[in-house]
Formats: C-alpha cells, structure tokens, sequence
C-alpha cells in the first residue's frame, strides 16, 4: 500500500519536474507546429495519470527485503560503481576476481567456493574475452605492463 | 512463386559454412541461456549484443547468431522448467504446470522430449507463417503515413500494457518512464540539446543497449542478493531419454493448433510468448475437460504451452520486421539489434534488404532442425548445464554485461548509468512494474515523436489528422480496446499459480 502511494507521488513530482524542464527548453528558427516541447510535456502528463492513479488505487505491499539485506544491496552497488572505475586503471584481471568474489559471496555466503569462483571467472572470462572473441582488455595496470 | 526465389536467396546464404556456424553456436548457446534459471531470451540476448557488435559481426551474421539464440532460449526454457519447476524464462512458466508433475512421477525424459517436439513443430510452424504473411504484411505497411505509424506505435504500447500486465496503471507509467528517457538528447527537429542538464554525456541520449542490459542482466543480480539463490530447488533426476512415439502421436492436433493460436498471439503487437503459452494452456485444458486430467502431468498438458509460446516466438518477428514494432520483450531487445545494425525494419527492408530477410528466415528454418537435433538426443548435455550454480553463474553475468559495454562505448559514464537502471530494474520488480514498456519507450520514443511532428507537418497543425484515415482509426480503436478490456476480462482469465511442492 504504503510503498505504491510513495512511488506514485515521486512519479507526479519528477514529472512536473519534466515539464518544468521542458518549458526551458531552447526554440530554433527551425521549427514545426508541435514544437520540441508539446511531445514531452504530454508525456509527463500521462505519468501524472499514472501516479496520481497509483496513489488512489495501490497494490499490496510488496515485501521488502530486512535491513542487513538492504545494506548488502547497496553495498553491491557501492563495489559495481567501484568496479566501473577501476576497470579502466588497473586493469581486467585484479577488480574482475575481487568484484566476482564479492558478489558470489553475497548470493551465497560459503567462503572458499566465492573466492575460487573469483579467480575462475576472472581467468576465464579473461581467456574467452581476449583470445576467443579478440576484445581489446588491458589485464594489469599500464604501469607495470611498462 | 516469388517465395521460392527468395528463399533460394536465403538458403544460399544461409548454408554458406560461415553462417551455417553461427546458427549452431547460437542454438547451443540460446538452449543453455533459456535453461539457466536466472536467464531468459531478453537478457541473455541483450548481454550478447555488445559483445556481438564488438566482433564487426556483419548484419546478417549478427542477426542470425543472436535471432538462434532467441528461438534456442525458447527451447531452452522448458529445461529448467521441467526438472526444477522453475520457468528458465517467462512464457516456461506454463511448462511447469504439467511438466514438474510429469517429472515427478518419473517421466522426466519422457516430458523432454514430448515438450521437445513440441516445441520444434511450433517454431517450425510459425517460421512458415512468418514466411508467407510477413511479406503480405510488408505489403499494406506501405500504406502507412506518419498518424498511422504513430497509432501503432500507441497500440503496442496500450497492448503492452493492457494484456501482460497486471496493472494498468503500472506499465503505462513505465512506457512514460522509458519514452521520458528517449526524448534526453538533442532534438531530431530542431538539433537543440533536451533534458541534458549541459551534460556532454547525454547529448546522444542514453543508449538503448546500456539500458536493455542494465535492466534486464544487472538488475538479476540483486534479486539473487536478495535470495541468497534460496530459490535453486533441488530438481527431479533425469534417468533414461527414451521417445514416446505413441504420446507425440496422439498429441499431434495440440500441437497443430496450439502452434497456429500461438502464432496468432505472437503476432499482435505487444502481446507475445507469455500470451501465447497461456491461451493455448488455458484452451486445451478446456477442451480435455475434466477427464483430462491438466495439472496432473500429462503429455497434452506439456504439448500445448510449448507449441504455443515458441509459435508465438516465431510470430512475434513479423510485427518487429515488417512494420519495426516489437510483439514482446525479446523482439524489443531484436529489434535494438537491428537498429544499432543500421537497418530500419518495416516495408522497404523487405525490398532493400531482401539478404537481410530471407537469410534469417532460411537460417531459422534450419536453426529449428539444429535445435531440435540438440534437445532431443542430446537433452543431456544441457541438464548438467541446471547444475551450475547461482553464486558462479550471475557474477559471471555481471562481469560480461560490464566488458560488453565498456568494450562498446568506453566511458565510465555509461557503465554507472547501466548500474543505475539495475537498481531502477531491481526496484520496479519489486513493485512489480513491467520492465518492458520501459525498454519500448526508450527504443520507440524518437520514431513516435517524428511521427507525430511529420503528421503536424502535413497537415499544417490540424489535429483530426491523426484520425483522418480507416488504418489510424482502426488502430486507434485496438489501442483503446487493447487497454481497456483487459480490466475487464481480468475476472475471468487468471493466470494459475505455480504449482507447490
């Protein structure tokens, strides 16, 4: 209940949002009798039928996972953002076993088979990747590749 | 017979060793990616398609490799389905109904073959149907303008969200939420930057691909988080694969006609496999009656859905090839596919491209004999394939879906996008809103847009335009139908739970 009724209002302000964004948006000499606005802003307006509806008439509540697992999700996220960035500094082979650890240990939490599984993926993933499909991966950082 | 010529020209590329090659990998590679719980045809094609890109695949090589994979996921589903009564994929999801039963009473082998052929006789079917009606369709698509393209474009959509989903309101929000997301970018018209916020990243709009591949693969990982990959139930053994021809025989007209409303189902826009598996459940139980015994594991019972949702595979591709608009998921994520392959789908690829058609039709035909060869001798090969588990197999899938779209784009940019709409992915789920309708909007919104202004255009800002002709107008009405009488008709077609242990 409680959850649709928030989604729902946050859908109604992003859209006016949208519109608002929308109304500044800069005319060209080139123009047509719709315009770069009309098309968005009917958009928006549809998600606020949308929202207001789903403030009016909501689901059951889905069931949200317990705190710990959340903190484990966003923990999830904070290391694939991490992930994202180091991919291109360090290198495939060292983030790629770290990051694969991390995320099998979460989905099940048995230490040795998450570490190996680690190392397998990154290894093979790294064979397939650079020597079957010839993508161009860097497996250590610059520096020490010389 | 124009038919003829054509798939001459189909079949000659079709067989040349090459491509004859990548419609194996890509049956090999789509039945284990439709038997893995966890994947299904929509993201383990969409992980592909970087990588496919990645390759300098050529356009027909690419859409014959990752078009096997589609149809070889849709065999592939029913695997998972059967042994651990877990869908593989979506439209599976009636395959368990009779399939786990099945099994249960020991005839594991027996449903995997039965749904095997079943299977192969649906896909076969409606490869033909695509055969002969996409080029008639081809044919009255050129009759349409910009108000009707734009029409249709509503009617996917309104159907979209009208028969897959459960609430209305829920999927016509995340079409909003996904056309909102196609207009960032500069504007096609007027070439002036919208919704950017003076990022130079987003000047391009968000690429469908990160999108596809973030909602659809990353987002799978943090429902396995959240899991703890409980869900991977122990499953049924699999002892002997004998085939029971006295079953597949008498199964013979459920099949048939499974395959022809499946089809049919495929072939409206937006309505797709998962409609298609269930109306053809759903009518032959009602036409076994009682004595049937649906539900109880029976070989009609595993027949039916899986003719059903792989002939509605098949039909799905004539909306997406003839007229560019996507009957399902998977042919949303296909026709993301053939866009970034540069090729526009509707009337005039069947005339500029007559390769490009008639290549992937012919491969599809012989896809479904591989396929076929593959799930039937060698069904055991696959079912190993259950055994591995979650904790190794969605890592890997992150990992693939993070080098696909790094080695395509290289900016750490669209890698943090690709994350954020995991966790947009992850939450719509959970408040279960269809993911879909976001993905046809961002890959629709720019066409829709350009339709609507190029019908302004001609008709100099008169809006009963878009209602000046019998095809828009038609179009119209089924849009509105296509919303509104599922509320409807919900009463009275609810889709059967799975069954419990």
């Amino acid at each position: 209940m409680k959850s649709d009724r928030v989604f729902g209002l946050v859908a109604v302000l992003v859209a006016l949002a949208y519109i608002a964004s929308a109304l500044q948006i800069q005319t060209s000499f080139l123009s047509d009798p719709v315009g770069s606005k009309t098309f968005p802003i009917l958009i928006a307006a549809a998600a606020i039928v949308c929202g207001v509806s789903m403030i009016m008439k909501p689901d059951q509540e889905p069931d949200w996972p317990e705190l710990n697992v959340l903190a484990s999700l966003a923990f999830s996220v904070v290391i694939l953002v991490g992930y994202a960035y180091a991919l291109k500094p360090i290198g495939f082979l060292v983030p790629t076993a770290i990051v694969a650890s991390v995320l099998s240990y979460q989905i099940s939490p048995k230490p040795r088979f998450a570490v190996l599984a680690g190392f397998g993926l990154s290894l093979g993933l790294f064979v397939i990747f650079k020597y079957a499909l010839g993508l161009s991966l860097a497996a250590f950082p610059k520096a020490l590749m010389g | 017979m124009d038919i003829l010529a054509n798939l001459a020209i189909g079949f000659d590329i079709a067989l040349s060793p090459y491509t004859f090659m990548l419609a194996v990998i890509g049956c090999f590679l789509g039945t284990i990616i439709g038997a893995l719980p966890g994947l299904g045809p929509s993201n383990g094609v969409a992980i592909l398609i970087p990588i496919t890109f990645t390759l300098g695949l050529d356009a027909v090589a690419a859409l014959v490799l990752l078009t096997s994979v589609y149809y070889g996921a849709m065999y592939g589903g029913r695997i998972s389905s059967i042994l651990l009564n877990i869908p593989g994929d979506e439209p599976a999801m009636m395959t368990t109904l009779d399939g786990f039963p099945m099994a249960k009473n020991g005839r594991a082998g027996d449903a995997l073959v039965i749904s095997g052929v079943a299977s192969f006789v649906g896909a076969l079917l409606a490869t033909i149907g695509l055969m002969l009606l996409a080029p008639m369709l081809a044919r009255v698509a050129y009759l349409f303008g910009p108000a009707e393209y734009f029409a249709l474009y509503l009617l996917a959509f309104s159907t979209l969200g009208g028969i897959a989903s459960k609430n209305q309101a829920k999927a016509a929000l995340a079409s909003c939420v996904g056309l909102g997301i196609a207009m960032i970018g500069l504007d096609n018209t007027t070439g002036m930057p919208r919704f950017t916020g003076g990022n130079m990243h987003l000047m391009d709009g968000v690429d469908f691909l990160v999108a596809i591949v973030g909602l659809f693969a990353v987002s799978e990982v943090f429902v396995f988080i959240e899991s703890h990959g409980k869900d991977s139930a122990v499953g049924v053994k699999l002892d002997k694969v004998t085939i029971p021809y006295r079953e597949i025989w008498q199964t013979r007209w459920t099949m048939i006609r499974s395959s022809v409303v499946g089809f049919i189902a495929g072939v409206l826009p937006g309505a797709g496999a998962s409609l298609g598996s269930f109306l053809t459940y759903m009518m032959e139980k009602s036409i076994a009656g009682e004595k049937g015994g649906f539900g109880t594991g029976v070989a009609k019972g595993v027949a039916a859905p899986e003719a059903g949702n792989n002939a509605a595979a098949g039909g799905a591709l004539v909306p997406m090839l003839t007229l560019g608009v996507p009957g399902s998921g998977t042919t949303a994520v296909l026709l993301a596919v053939l866009m970034t392959l540069n090729i526009t789908p509707g009337p005039t690829l069947f005339t500029d491209r007559p390769d490009v058609v008639w290549g992937l039709i012919a491969s599809l035909l012989i896809a479904n004999f591989v396929l076929l060869a593959m799930n039937v001798p060698m069904v055991k090969v696959f079912v190993r394939i259950l055994s591995v588990p979650p904790a190794l197999l969605l890592p890997g899938v992150t990992m693939i879906s993070f080098v696909g779209i790094y080695s395509l784009s290289g900016s750490y940019f669209d890698l943090v996008l690709m994350i954020a709409f995991g966790v947009m992915g992850y939450v719509f789920r959970k408040l279960d809103i269809p993911t879909v309708p976001v993905i046809l909007g961002i890959l629709l919104g720019n066409q829709m847009e350009d339709n609507l202004r190029r019908a302004m255009v001609l008709s100099d800002g008169d809006w009963t335009f878009l209602f000046s002709s019998a095809i828009a107008n038609g179009l119209w009405i089924a849009a509105v139908l296509g919303f509104v009488a599922p509320l409807f008709l919900r009463r009275f077609l609810k889709k059967p739970e799975l069954t419990e242990d």
